[in-house]
């Protein structure tokens, strides 16, 4: 243990494995068993994961190169108490988002009631007015969604945004698993760690519930942008395992209110189209019309309810960050419930008093645009230069619906192999949940845990250079402490063939008297 | 099956198939070489007119633009390049052993790392590797659909080069030692020798490689597999005659080449293999036309925005 935490730098975070002065009890087992293995081994392993991924071509693409998704040898440890708090909260949350996102497109009670400015939502680059008095056949509009969670000083997980659109990276979370599995046997087979491999059936369970009515045996695809999207790994592989088709946009025909494939024994139609492309880029008949990715049409067809987009079309709505300012009055007013999860404090610019406060304070705030994903676009005060500041103050008064400010949130950090040595970095956690309607909630044990690689870097997302951690969740029960004093109960002994043999042709002779009583009883 | 993904499939598989024998035929080309080192340019370019390379220079370097090069479009590495770019098209009905496999063959063959090997080893790398591929095709795959038109791509490819191969020797002048050349691009030298054993003349090496209906990369045996994996693919029972021209196509090689005069055979051989190679693009064409290019519809050609 000495050895790999020895010159270990105290970062000004909360750190998740190491405290001062020793190691977090959560991850104990964890950090003795890689302390067995040492440094060298471990680094070892490190190299071990990059070329498999490599190998398997686990990458992303970033301007049309592939590169293999940077993953860290040193798994994140959660409680399991820990994580039944965050899968509450998620859970609490994606309701309280269908409810929104539901009532934004039809009654509007949150806008009569006041609990939220219809302003604010209608002047939301992804509002979209054609998606309005479109009903979803099983009431889900957020049917996947990924919550970005960040642990502050006080070890307190809180809700930094929201993903109802195309939150994607859950297949990082597993084919982590499975690389971490391969390199740290040893570890791995210590814990009882959550399994996240249900992940694709309960999202084909989910996609399946929400097929139009009156389809017995629903068609459900994934729809991608294509290969040179950054997450078609990611379509690809949802779609294998899912064992459904992964479809492009010109392989769909939308003719007369229904959408088909063109397969090679001509049309069949579709019931559920999981979709990877943004909204504008969906049906250029509607939206974009320079798009050569979607299929036009589409949104007629689901408005006659014979298809069902997944994530409805207009979720954006949801994600923006003006909005997510509201989501803990939203979550009262929906669910009549308090917040499980904490949010992070938010000015609203609009608002003149709070403008004001913020224009004063610009060096010390992390100011996002609303609609911002990737970690695009934002500015974070303390680190900016005089001029950036100087351009996004202009911008803000230009447009102060298009941006939020925050204060500076330090993220939680966890050892992090860097050249050989174990550094802390920071990290965030998306844990996605599966909506299928109703009670039917699953959230996968865990999420993605991404780490921002280059030193004291608060931006975690993978178009930044960012790579992401195994996660492990710990089952109830406590892990099995290796004990190195008391060696593990003798080795199971192995029966001797005879008295296998012997063995299996007793229960043979037992089960047919059995069936012949049962025969005679019949008779 | 996605019209996409089965144009995907098959070609793969065709690429896989000219990968593997772009090795075999610039393996025999420089056995050749070594036979009869005069004019090498002429024979290099040959060589390159064969595979559908025109070049203007004197002395072309065959193992630069038949295997390393990797933006020649007549080298190995491009078509291993292509096979990978369309089974990453196609990853999720790709079994993941056989795109790992793939990936990881052409991963290992870039960047220089090819030039390093002797030229030897390295054609025994390629045609292992290509095996392993298609071993692994084999035994992971359903044989559906999928696996038909993998098949169907490799087997047409298969007709394609074999019939080229077979040429070289008639580049070489028809020696003995040419046509042996031939059946060890084949990998038939063994199976050749059993059966007419060692003193068989020219003739019976190209009647071996035409007409043999058990050896399995004969032109005659790789046209079977090709008009079976149509039929498979095609509606199950056809009264008159198979309804697709791609059958017709292939169908009627094989017969012309099966019912040869023996004496014939090595009549204007080029000629025939020319034939060949023209009733193999013609076939692409039409499998395309009814498999691939997908249900006539209406199709969003784009606006103004």
């Amino acid at each position: 243990m000495r050895a790999l935490f020895d010159d270990y730098p105290p970062g000004e975070a909360f750190d998740e494995m190491v405290r001062t002065g020793g190691i977090r009890e959560t991850a104990e087992s964890v950090v003795s068993g890689m302390a067995r293995l040492g440094l060298e081994e471990l680094r070892g392993r490190a190299e071990y994961l990059r070329t498999t991924y490599i190998d398997q071509g686990i990458t992303f693409d970033i301007g049309g190169e592939e590169r293999p998704f940077p993953l860290d040898i040193v798994p994140r440890i959660l409680r399991a108490d820990e994580f039944a708090h965050v899968e509450q909260g998620s859970r609490q949350r994606v309701k309280a988002l269908d409810a929104f996102l539901d009532d934004v497109y039809g009654e509007g009670r949150c806008f009569s009631e006041g609990v939220i400015p219809r302003h604010v939502v209608v002047t939301s680059p992804h509002f979209h007015r054609a998606m309005w008095g479109v009903n979803t056949p099983n009431g889900v509009r957020a049917h996947i969604s990924g919550i970005d969670l960040v642990r502050g000083d006080d070890g307190v997980f809180r809700v930094l945004e929201d993903n109802v659109r195309s939150p994607s990276g859950v297949s990082y979370v597993m084919t982590n698993r499975r690389a971490i599995s391969a390199a740290l046997p040893e570890i791995a087979a210590q814990h009882r760690i959550r399994p996240v491999d249900d992940y694709p059936s309960e999202l084909l369970k989910a996609l399946r519930a929400a097929a139009p009515s009156g389809v017995a045996d629903p068609t459900v695809v994934v729809l991608t942008p294509g290969v040179y999207n950054s997450a078609y790994f990611e379509h690809a592989m949802l779609a294998r395992m899912m064992g459904v088709e992964l479809v492009e946009g010109r392989d769909l025909v939308a003719h007369g209110g229904h959408v088909s494939l063109r397969t090679t024994r001509g049309l069949r139609p579709v019931h559920v189209i999981y979709r990877r492309i943004d909204d504008e880029f969906l049906d250029p008949a509607v939206f974009r019309a320079d798009s050569m990715i979607g299929c036009a049409g589409l949104l007629n067809a689901a408005r006659a309810g014979n298809v069902t987009i997944a994530n409805a079309v207009g979720n954006g709505v949801a994600d923006d960050k003006l909005v997510y300012s509201y989501m803990p009055d939203l979550i009262r007013f929906y669910l009549g419930e308090e917040p499980i999860l904490a949010s992070v404090d938010t000015w609203r610019l609009e608002e003149p008093e709070a403008r004001e406060e913020v224009l004063d304070r610009l060096d010390e705030l992390v100011v996002k645009p609303v609609d911002g994903s990737g970690g695009k676009g934002i500015v974070i005060g303390p680190r900016a230069s005089q001029e950036e500041l100087e351009r996004l103050r202009r911008q803000i008064l230009k447009d102060a619906r298009g941006w939020i400010a925050q204060p500076v949130v330090q993220l939680s950090t966890v050892p992090t192999m860097i050249d050989g040595e174990l550094r802390p970095r920071h990290v965030d956690l998306r844990p996605f949940i599966v909506n299928g309607g109703g009670d039917d909630i699953y959230v996968l044990p865990g999420g993605l845990t991404r780490v921002a690689l280059p030193e004291g870097e608060l931006v975690v997302n993978s178009s930044q250079g960012g790579g992401s951690k195994d996660t492990w969740v710990l089952a109830e029960h406590t892990p099995v402490h290796p004990q190195p004093a008391a060696p593990p109960p003798a080795v199971t002994q192995s029966v001797k063939m005879s008295e296998q043999v012997l063995s299996r042709v007793i229960r043979h002779q037992h089960e047919q008297q059995q069936q012949q009583s049962q025969g005679v009883t019949s008779c | 099956m996605l019209s996409r993904i089965a144009d995907s499939l098959f070609w793969i598989g065709r690429y896989l198939e000219r990968a593997e024998d772009t090795c075999r035929i610039v393996e025999v080309h420089l056995h050749q070489r070594s036979d009869d080192p005069s004019s090498p340019g002429e024979a290099a370019r040959n060589l390159l007119l064969l595979m559908g390379h025109e070049t203007r220079e004197d002395e072309p370097d065959v193992l630069d633009a038949l295997c390393y090069n990797e933006q020649s479009p007549v080298s190995f590495l491009s078509a291993l390049g292509s096979a990978r770019e369309s089974a990453r098209r196609a990853r999720e009905t790709v079994p993941t052993e056989v795109w790992e496999s793939i990936n990881t063959t052409w991963l290992a063959m870039r960047g220089g790392r090819l030039q390093r090997m002797r030229p030897a080893s390295m054609f025994k790398l390629v045609r292992e590797r290509c095996a392993v591929i298609a071993g692994l095709a084999d035994s992971t795959m359903s044989h559906d659909e999928g696996w038909l038109f993998l098949t169907l791509g490799r087997s047409i490819e298969r007709i394609d080069m074999t019939s080229r191969l077979i040429a070289t020797a008639s580049l070489a002048g028809n020696t003995p030692r040419a046509w042996d050349h031939v059946l060890g691009g084949c990998g038939a030298h063994h199976a050749f020798l059993q059966r007419y054993g060692a003193v068989a003349a020219d003739r019976d090496a190209a009647e071996f490689l035409i007409l043999d209906r058990v050896f399995p990369r004969s032109l005659i045996y790789t046209l079977g597999t090709a008009v079976d994996a149509l039929e498979h693919l095609g509606p199950a029972f056809q009264r008159i005659r198979p309804d697709d021209p791609a059958s017709r196509l292939l169908g009627s090689a094989k017969a012309t080449l099966e019912f040869l005069p023996a004496e014939e055979i090595l009549l204007d051989l080029p000629e025939q293999m020319a034939r060949l190679q023209v009733v193999c693009s013609q076939t692409t064409e039409s499998i395309s036309e009814r498999y691939f290019e997908g249900s006539l519809a209406a199709t969003w050609v784009g606006g103004a925005w």
